[in-house]
């Protein structure tokens, strides 16, 4: 099929997803209770106030004509205004990406740093002592309410000890891989439990195939045999799972950023919570579903690169 | 065993005690008190839910109780687990909070699971235009962080209880749905499905008393992971002020009061914290011990 | 004639399971010469594979080789670490299985697979090696080579998958080749042609192979030497001609009456009745005894051992002397 067509086969099945991830961001202001302008701007609710948010957000018009309106505004870029900052959330959002950008792929790499090892580690040596170590170590993990670590490593590392910056996000490549190291870790440790679980059992399966006996058969050795034989076979799964997880990285670095205090777009969104600037939330929002959409689509795109076998079939 | 744990691959079995008669067969489903996984998370969540539940006989503090005369005392044989900032009794805070959190967190996955299962089952059985509606509805709440979706419709529907109700229950229904429709494509097809079709049954009454009972398994499985799930969102929601509304003593409300006292009084965060670890530790391995269950021969 | 070139002694594999101790191979003794072609006949279970992968050391990991020991060129086998033993894996001996899609690395290129070999052994670079491989892809008859190096091996049919396994096998010369049942898996047809080839293949390079079937027909297209198992245990020895037209063990005979033969159709097939037996909890004295046609009381208390009948001739039936009348007889009633 070649694998520009395959792309594109995927592309094309995402457009509805992605409407419909417009629909929902777009329905989230019909959901307060009451008339929303008024919800929205609470003690600051006046008459004059209330009258200007209806018209700009068209909220005396039909259904529809109010979706279209917000949808004619999304292709132009146009989110809306921040009602607390009175500027554009487009320009916002912009300016707050690249911190979340780098907490993601950050803490994504330190996830796999850590789950690689313990996962070839398990698989080895099945039902082993050092297997139900790893084994047990994720369940600890899965109920870590993320903030809570992020509160620990902060206050021992960050403040007692003084390894890293209490907050923020630093100047320059440097800078940043310091300042962010404790809030990748921590998100990254949220999300360890379930890559271990699925590099672990992806290991077990290639470690028990067939093509494993023939490389050593023919003699290959280890380090070889398991990284373009073992771990070359084993990613495959697994970049599935780290795909299909991203909303929970995503999730993770909203509470983090927090934290952390890192000027990222989880970080905006929960301060814009507080200010009941609900176009910025609504912004955002959206953002983080178009965003998980195309790591979706990145996703299948890697795993029709890696595995031949997919690229190929129909 | 079977053929592929002991040779390790997948090959034909060439040493396999059951290739030869005389072998007794294993039993099929081993004792469930015989899983170690799930004795465990049943012992841990029983003693937990056995302290929250008995709360006024373990402490006799009210947990909004102030007292600015005992603010930020240490582990004393008065509190056991000392005070925080404004008097109150940590002990005391821990266990009704326990019962807050675990209460909603209890409750709130039921919405999602019968929304969930109707849904998918719905989606599962009938096919068609019903099908497709409801599985791009599915990939549509998908695609949205849990998270996000829930802090943004907390923040719309305004903070408390009944927020999280309905914000949980909005988003989580989709992975009932996925899973229920999941079994019931395959089990649909099953011979007894077929036999109650011919005997004229109605369709309500096939899903509802031969379907149903067969595939719920892997939805209650995937409802442990979901609540402690549930129960991270709840605490972080109230963390964050968004949550439980105080006075309600929660966890997360405890975390948050007691963050500018890390260096000092460690243990009013550091505790509640390790509440809802060792919480998420026993249901998870009570979800991991049912799946061993209800899966023979692979672990 | 010097020693021959892989010598197995009294090897024993045992596999731990749930159910007990698994004795897959129970003492079996095999002399390959050089240039020469082995045959190792038995049913599923009796324990040939085991005894192939013990031999390269690349047994499962829940079975071990608990005595005994394989002599390549004088050297023990069993005795070396995993590292020292992947020396001898393809430049001396190599072995080509059975499934060969669940045996090729499905996201390597085909090309890539069988040039590992000279690389890491022989320490060709990478322009070398494929040269090699395409040599070897030519030899073993694979059409357009140059473009299949490319490919992977999904893209490949059952027959040359097979094909590009053997080229593997051949990548490093080596002087023993291990076949684990590599014709099970294909067409009647292409058993034919891969067969010829692995013939053809061992006369050109004067390597010898250990061909572990449970197809007679197979064993006499390619073999010189048989030997067969049962239980774990080598029942009967001797060169193909011999054990098959004058079979010296009850199990040998009922294999070779059970096989279809086109020449001499019968109105029915032959079968051995029972089923195998329990490699955990085996006979008492002779495994065979509960499905033999001729068993007396002393087979089944005493464990027959394996003994020289002449030359290269062995068996382990105490009785022996009962198959050559039952096949006179059998010959006298089919003519």
């Amino acid at each position: 099929m070649g694998r520009m067509t395959f792309v594109i086969r995927r592309l094309l099945l995402l457009v509805p997803t992605a409407v419909g991830v417009t629909i929902i961001a777009f329905f989230m202001i019909h959901l307060i209770p009451g008339n929303p302008a008024q919800t929205i701007l609470g003690i600051h609710a006046t008459p004059r106030g209330i009258t200007i948010l209806d018209r700009q957000w068209g909220l005396n018009r039909p259904l529809a004509s109010q979706y279209w309106l917000f949808m004619d505004r999304l292709v132009h870029g146009n989110l809306g205004q921040s009602l607390f900052y009175g500027v554009p959330v487009g320009g916002l959002i912009t300016s707050h990406l690249p911190p979340t950008l780098w907490l993601i792929c950050y803490a994504a790499v330190i996830a796999i740093v850590i789950s690689v090892p313990l996962a070839m580690i398990a698989a080895s040596r099945k039902d082993g002592i050092r297997d139900h170590i790893v084994r047990a170590v994720p369940l600890l993990g899965l109920g870590m309410p993320a903030f809570w670590l992020a509160l620990i490593l902060q206050t021992t590392l960050a403040v007692k000890f003084q390894l890293f910056p209490v907050s923020g996000y630093g100047t320059g490549i440097g800078g940043h891989l310091h300042s962010m190291f404790l809030p990748a870790l921590v998100v990254a440790i949220a999300l360890c439990p379930v890559v271990i679980r699925s590099l672990r059992a992806s290991m077990l399966n290639v470690l028990g195939a067939d093509y494993i006996t023939t490389a050593r058969a023919k003699g290959v050795p280890g380090l070889r045999l398991f990284v373009r034989h073992v771990l070359r076979n084993a990613v495959i799964p697994a970049v599935t799972v780290l795909g299909i997880n991203i909303g929970f990285l995503i999730g993770g670095t909203l509470i983090v950023e927090a934290v952390f205090a890192i000027p990222g777009l989880g970080n905006l969104m929960i301060n814009s919570i507080f200010d009941r600037d609900f176009p910025v939330v609504q912004g955002v929002a959206l953002v983080f579903g178009i965003m998980v959409v195309l790591v979706n689509l990145l996703t299948d795109v890697a795993y029709a690169t890696l595995d031949p076998r997919v690229r190929f079939d129909r | 065993m079977s053929a592929i744990s002991i040779t390790g691959q997948t090959g034909p079995p060439e040493s396999a005690p059951e290739a030869t008669a005389g072998e007794r067969a294993q039993p099929r489903r081993a004792r469930w008190y015989r899983q170690p996984a799930l004795m465990a998370g049943l012992v841990i969540i029983g003693l937990i839910l056995m302290a929250v539940i008995a709360a006024p006989l373990l402490t006799s503090y009210n947990p909004d109780a102030q007292n600015l005369n005992a603010t930020l005392s240490g582990i004393s044989a008065q509190h056991w687990l000392g005070t925080d900032q404004l008097g109150r009794d940590t002990f005391s805070r821990l266990l009704y909070g326990g019962r807050t959190d675990l209460q909603i967190a209890f409750i709130a996955v039921l919405f999602p699971f019968c929304l969930g299962t109707i849904l998918g089952s719905i989606a599962g059985y009938f096919g068609g235009w019903v099908d497709i509606i409801i599985m791009r509805l599915v990939d549509i709440v998908v695609a949205f962080p849990f998270f996000v979706l829930v802090i943004a419709l907390v923040f719309v529907l305004g903070p408390g209880e009944r927020s999280i109700y309905i914000a949980i229950t909005l988003i989580g229904w989709v992975s009932y749905a996925r899973i229920i429709r999941g079994e019931i494509l395959v089990a649909k097809r099953q011979e007894y499905v077929l036999a109650a079709q011919s005997g004229g049954l109605s369709n309500v009454r096939i899903m509802g008393r031969h379907l149903l009972p067969n595939v719920i398994s892997q939805a209650i499985i995937y409802a442990m992971s979901d609540i402690v799930q549930d129960i991270l969102a709840i605490v972080t929601l109230s963390y964050l002020g968004l949550g439980i509304q105080p006075p309600a003593p929660d966890w997360g409300t405890m975390i948050s009061d007691g963050q500018n006292f890390l260096t000092t009084h460690w243990q009013l965060t550091t505790i509640p914290g390790l509440a809802v670890v060792v919480t998420g530790l026993g249901l998870s391995l009570i979800g991991d011990g049912l799946a061993d269950l209800l899966r023979p021969g692979q672990s | 004639m010097n020693q021959p070139l892989l010598q197995v002694s009294d090897l024993h594999v045992e596999i731990a399971t749930r159910q007990g101790i698994v004795r897959a191979v129970d003492g079996v003794s095999l002399e390959v010469p050089a240039g020469e072609a082995v045959g190792l006949v038995g049913e599923s279970g009796s324990g040939k594979s085991m005894t192939l992968k013990a031999i390269l050391g690349v047994l499962p990991p829940e079975a071990r080789v608990t005595a005994g020991e394989v002599l390549l060129d004088g050297i023990d086998l069993t005795a070396l670490s995993n590292s020292q033993l992947n020396k001898f894996r393809g430049p001396k001996i190599a072995m080509i299985f059975q499934e060969p899609m669940s045996a090729l690395n499905p996201v390597m290129r085909v090309g890539q697979q069988i040039a590992e070999g000279p690389r890491v052994h022989l320490g060709l670079n990478r322009a070398q090696a494929a040269e090699r491989a395409l040599d070897l892809m030519r030899r073993v008859g694979i059409p357009d080579p140059e473009r299949r190096f490319r490919s992977f091996p999904h893209e490949f049919s059952g027959g040359m998958r097979q094909r590009v396994m053997i080229a593997i096998a051949l990548s490093c010369d080596p002087s023993v080749i291990l076949c684990d049942e590599p014709t099970t898996a294909l067409d009647v047809t292409i058993q034919d042609q891969i067969l010829r080839l692995l013939a053809k293949l061992c006369r050109e390079t004067g390597a010898s192979l250990v061909f572990v079937t449970h197809d007679l027909p197979v064993v006499a297209q390619v073999c010189h030497q048989l030997a067969v198992m049962y239980a774990g245990e080598i029942v009967e020895r001797g060169t193909v001609q011999d054990v098959l037209t004058q079979p010296r063990h009850p199990y040998t005979l009922g294999l070779v009456r059970s096989a279809p033969d086109v020449d001499h159709p019968r109105s029915s097939l032959a079968a051995i009745p029972g089923s195998p037996p329990s490699l955990i909890h085996p006979p008492s004295g002779c495994r065979f005894h509960p499905r033999c046609p001729f068993a007396e009381e002393d087979c089944t208390v005493t464990h027959p051992p394996l003994r020289l009948l002449d030359a290269g001739r062995a068996t382990a039936c105490l009785h022996s002397e009962r198959c050559l009348q039952a096949e006179t007889q059998t010959e006298g009633a089919d003519r």
